[in-house]
Parts: structure tokens; sequence; C-alpha cells
């Protein structure tokens, strides 16, 4: 019986060669989450609403949880985190933005999504690389394309901060001898109004805002699991010693 | 049973038993059901299957209370429930991985039943209501997937119910039967909806009773496959047999521990299981004029799945989904081998039953992956086999010499 399970466990491990490694799509960065970062989820916070938020809502988010959640104060949220010309929002209220999503249509070819979800949709690595991910295409509408997210409609918004860049490509020769383009690095065009490794933090920031706001109860979630775990433990001990006591008479 | 006149001295038990017979479904289930001695680690299983069918009821019960059967409204209910609804996500955590946990306890409990012979005379109807069980477990997690309303939801639905229209001339007109609409709509959300809460747990729960009624009728199979019940004491006890209570629940509940250990460390640290118990298309609401990509059914039927993308025949395809589920009814009736348990089989034996699992894992894994040519001749091979597996059955058992079964159980 033993020798049967081992041999069933060593082929079951040979499975993963049958998924090639053809399945490419370029090579994310990581992100880094610290959803314990508070500093860092309030300057993301600060991020969204500045650059993200005009177009971008937080439907299933409330102001009233975010402050609680990133420590903030009702004056920090009516000041930084609300637009005067919406209108003063409530702390029950959702983030929801004034744009009619019809127009936002015909402006962008789609309507920019709700993201409260993105960073569980896609993943925060993948935020990570696609924010990081712009570079100049002059025949796309916005003049930007993105490395992760091809023909993408959304306008390089943190190019102030970022500064322009290009995307260098080579040729290469696919699996099946067709000509493809691999992206190989990226040249700067123009200086943002931040250095490099200030921007990447700021993105960081950003991201780690968005994986926040896609499960802001994760963090409390996690320090209930480790009691949870830790009485279990104790529990089936217990139960192992009961179980030995009333065995002992079993041959 | 004990006299009449006993019964009146009981206080209160009495009482309660001179008008319904709680002493004797005590005595009869638990504390006089005599069990084999030597139940190992595979026979935690059924236990472990009915803890998590209490779990999804419990919670399911309390999902129901902000979730919002409706196409505009179910996504941001669920996120309601995730993110406003006090313990909502631990709920709904424990709901999704609960239904992911139903299946790999149910397979490992099938699994107990195919090495131990646990189908063979006189188990068969318990094997049969068992497999009722599973696949009624499978209409109710397909329903249950759908409720998110997330891409993979819809589409997943969507792709399962097409398959219906393969059948030839009723199966268009039967898979608008089945939605409500012309495609997965608010009308098929609302009827899934109705069958995952109340319909199918119904059934589910009945077929559950039938399964331990017949189990209890005909007493436990163990290890050794041989029949507890030849070998009494002076009082008709098994000598085999130790009485189901207190000693299989306390060992039991040792089981359920370290089941608990295991299920809440996914609940809690990573209830994803990154895409295999949550897909992350499914946080996307879903959108009827967008097709994802790739779409794959959750791990608990992507064996089958393989076998439906294998055949390249639609229908045919079909059927053999159909068949692969259907085949393993008979198996009490496959299995012509003298012994019951895989220990005194013979080689042929254990050869396809080691054949059967990697094929059966090997459909699993190629089901979740998007179809490449060569992906597909693989799953072409490992449909024959798992095919094999029951359609030769009868001849490797009846063929190979089986080791002499000891007399009384042995503890190994």
């Amino acid at each position: 019986m033993k020798k049967l399970i081992i041999a069933i466990m060593c082929s079951v491990l040979v499975l993963p060669a049958l998924a090639s490694a053809s399945e490419g799509g370029e090579h994310l960065i990581k992100a880094d989450v610290d959803l314990g970062n508070k500093a860092s989820l309030r300057r993301g916070a600060k991020l969204f609403a500045n650059y993200c938020m005009g177009c971008h809502s937080l439907q299933y988010m409330s102001y009233g949880r975010l402050a609680r959640d990133l420590n903030l104060t009702k004056e920090d949220v009516y000041k930084n985190l609300q637009w005067a010309y919406t209108g003063k929002h409530s702390m029950a209220d959702y983030m929801k933005i004034a744009m009619p999503a019809a127009e936002a249509k015909k402006w962008f070819g789609t309507p920019p999504p709700d993201l409260s979800l993105v960073a569980r949709s896609r993943s925060p690595d993948w935020l990570n690389t696609y924010l990081r991910g712009f570079y100049v295409d002059k025949s796309r509408p916005f003049g930007v394309n993105n490395i992760v997210f091809h023909n993408v409609g959304m306008p390089d918004i943190l190019w102030q901060l970022e500064g322009m860049k290009k995307a260098k490509f080579e040729e290469v020769t696919g699996p099946e001898g067709q000509k493809e383009k691999k992206f190989v690095g990226f040249e700067t065009v123009t200086e943002g109004s931040v250095p490099p490794a200030q921007f990447d933090e700021n993105v960081r920031d950003l991201v780690n805002f968005l994986t926040y706001v896609g499960e802001p109860g994760r963090p409390a979630h996690e320090r209930l699991g480790v009691w949870v775990l830790l009485f279990l433990a104790i529990f089936t001990a217990v139960a192992y010693a009961l179980k030995k006591e009333y065995w002992k008479d079993i041959h | 049973m004990s006299e009449r006149s006993d019964k009146w001295q009981g206080g209160l038990l009495g009482w309660i038993d001179a008008r319904f017979p709680l002493s004797s479904l005590w005595n009869d289930h638990l504390a006089k059901y005599y069990a084999p001695k030597n139940f190992n680690f595979w026979y935690f299983f059924g236990s472990l299957a009915l803890l998590v069918l209490v779990n999804q009821i419990i919670t399911g019960i309390f999902l129901t209370m902000n979730y919002k059967p409706s196409s505009t409204e179910a996504f941001a209910s669920v996120a309601y429930i995730m993110r406003d609804v006090p313990w909502g996500n631990l709920i709904r955590y424990m709901h999704s991985t609960g239904a992911s946990a139903f299946f790999i306890v149910v397979y490992l409990h099938m699994f107990r039943g195919l090495i131990y012979g646990s189908y063979r005379q006189p188990r068969e109807l318990v094997w049969i209501f068992g497999m009722l069980i599973y696949v009624v477990l499978m209409a109710e997690a397909f329903m249950g997937y759908l409720l998110p309303w997330g891409q993979m939801s819809y589409w997943g639905a969507q792709v399962i119910i097409n398959l219906v229209g393969a059948i030839p001339y009723v199966g268009d007109a039967l898979s608008t039967w089945i939605r409500g609409d012309f495609v997965v709509s608010d009308a098929t959300l609302n009827r899934f909806f109705a069958f995952h809460v109340i319909a199918v747990p119904l059934i589910l729960l009945g077929l559950v009773v039938a399964h331990i009624m017949a189990l209890h009728e005909v007493g436990s199979n163990n290890p050794d496959g041989i029949e507890i019940k030849k070998n009494k004491d002076a009082n008709g006890i098994p000598l085999d047999g130790i009485p189901f209570h207190p000693y299989y629940t306390v060992k039991d509940i040792v089981g359920v521990g370290v089941f608990l250990i295991l299920f809440f460390a996914v609940v809690f640290f990573i209830p994803t299981m990154n895409g295999f118990f949550m897909e992350s298309n499914n946080f996307i609401p879903a959108d009827p004029l967008k097709t994802p990509q790739h779409i794959a059914p959750l791990w608990y039927f992507t064996p089958f799945y393989a076998i439906l993308r294998a055949v390249p025949d639609k229908l045919m395809g079909v059927i053999s989904m159909g068949l692969a589920i259907v085949v393993m009814f008979f198996l009490p009736w496959l299995d012509r081998s003298k012994v019951k348990s895989m220990r005194y089989k013979g080689p042929l034996s254990k050869a396809a039953l080691t054949l059967f699992v990697i094929s059966f894992f090997s459909l699993g894994y190629l089901g979740l992956l998007p179809p490449t040519p060569e992906r597909t001749l693989f799953a072409r091979g490992f449909g024959i086999l798992y095919f094999a597996f029951f359609l030769l059955m009868p001849i490797f058992t009846k063929l190979e010499r089986t080791k002499p079964v000891p007399e009384r159980v042995t503890f190994k």
C-alpha cells in the first residue's frame, strides 16, 4: 500500500512538465505589499484621490471604513480625499465618482472600471508593473501604450511624476519560427518631477493602498487566524490524549 | 430492547423513551453500533464529510441573510458581505473553502471505498447512495458557483449549460428551459439560488440519511475487507467490533481537530488557494459581452472536463463525461475478486489502481489548463486509462491470484 502511494505521488509530481513554458507574458515586478504600513497606505490613499479618482471609483469602500482603518480623522477625509466640486460626502458614503459611465465610454472606448477589487482580479505585482509600464507610442490616442496591458485605453496618468519613457524591443524568433517583438527595457525620454527611486516608492504606496482596498478585512482576519489555530492545536492535543486513554484497552 | 416497565423507571429519559425511540436510536447508531476495531487513517473522511456538510449549511444560512439573488445586486452583495457585514468575510471564506474541502474529503472517502472494497456485497446500496450524494454534490457546487455573479461564475455556467445543447433535437430547447432565458441571466441566477439553498440541500440531507442507514444495517467494512459479524461472542457482539461511541467518537474528534487546523489555515491565510478555491477572474462582475480568454471549472470538476474536451465530437464528449461518472455506480458488479481489500488482491489490481489514480490526477491537471494539441493527446490517453480501469476490472480481478485473507482483523 505504501509503495503504491509513493508511486502515485512521484508520477503526480511530474505533471507540471505538461505546462509548457510557452505561457509567457512580461515578467512582473514584485510589489512587496505591506498592509501593516499605515503611513504607506495613507500616502497611497492620497495618490489615489489625486490621480485616480477622477475616473475610477471604489464603490465598495466607504469613507468611514477607510478613515477607521488608516487612522484618519473626518477632517482628513473631507480635506484631502474628497473633491470640492462633487460636494461633501458623508463618512457612510461609498467612494463613488461623478463621471457618468456612458460619457466615459465615449471618451475612453470603455468606461474606467471600478477599482475596489482590482488587486484581487489582477494582482499587486501586476498593478505594480502596469503602473510603471507606460511607454510612448504615437499610434495610440493618448500617445502611450503599456507593457503588460497592450493597447490600454488609459492615459499615462502619472507621467508628470515619472516623466516619459520609450520601450526598447528586440526581434526574436518564436517557437514556431514566427517573428516576435520581445521587450528588453525602457529608455528615459523626459525626466519626471521626482527621482525614479521616489517614483517607484509612490507606485508601491498606491499598489499597497489598492491591495488594502481589495480586502480591507485581511489584516484583522489573519490576526484572528493565529488565535484560532492556536486554540485548535491545544484542542487537538487534548482530544488525542483522550483518544489514547479510551483506546488503552483495545488490542 | 428493554421491557416497557423498565422505561418508566428512567426519569426524564424514560418518559421520552416511552414516546420517542431516543435510547434505541442512540444505541443502534452509536453506543451499540459495533465497528471493526482496525479502522485506519482512511476512515476519518466519512465523519469529516458530515462535518463539512454541517459547516456548509450553517455558513450558507448566514450568507443568505445578506446575499441578493439578482443579476444587478448579487456581485455587490457579496462585496458587502466581505467588507461591511461583521464576520462576513470569515463566513464567506468558510463557505467557499468548505466547498473545496467537501470534494477533497469526499474524494478521499471514495478512494477508501475503492481500496478496501467497501462497495462489495452486502454494501452495494451504501455505495450507490454515496454515488448519488457525489452527483448531487456536484450539482450543488455548480449552482452555488454561479451565485457570486463574477466573470467565471457566469461563463462557467454558460459553458456547462451549453453542453446540454449538444443533445440532438431537444438540446437547444432544453438548455433554454434550464436557463429560463436564451443566455445565463437574472432568471438563471434566481432559480439556481432556489436550487442551491433549498432544493438540492434537502435531497442531499435525505441521501446522507439513507447512506448512513444502509451502512448501519449491514455494518462497516474494514481495511482487511472481512466481515466482523462472522465471529461473534456469546452475547452476539462481534469479537472484532467495538462500540462506535465512545471509541470512534473520541478518535474522530482527533481527526476533526487535525482537519480543522488545515481547513482554517486555508480560510485565514490562503483562502483563494492561488486560484484553485477562488478564481481571480471571479472578482470581476459578470459581463455577458466579454468572454474570458480561458474558462476553466473549479478543480473538482476538471478530471471530467478534461475527458469532455478530449473527445473531438461535442455530443460524444458530453456522453463520455457522463459515462465517466455513471460507470462508477457499477463498481460493485465490476469487481469480481475473491477478496475485497487491496491488501489481499493481486499485482494486477494494484497496478490498475495506481494507473487509475495517476490518470485521475492527470486529467484533473489537464482540465485546468487551456488545451494544446499535445495536452489533448495526453488527455485522451489518460481518459482511456480511466475507462479501462472500470471496464477491464471484471477481467483482471478474476484472473489474478489473491492472497489468503485472515480470519480476524489485523492492525497494520
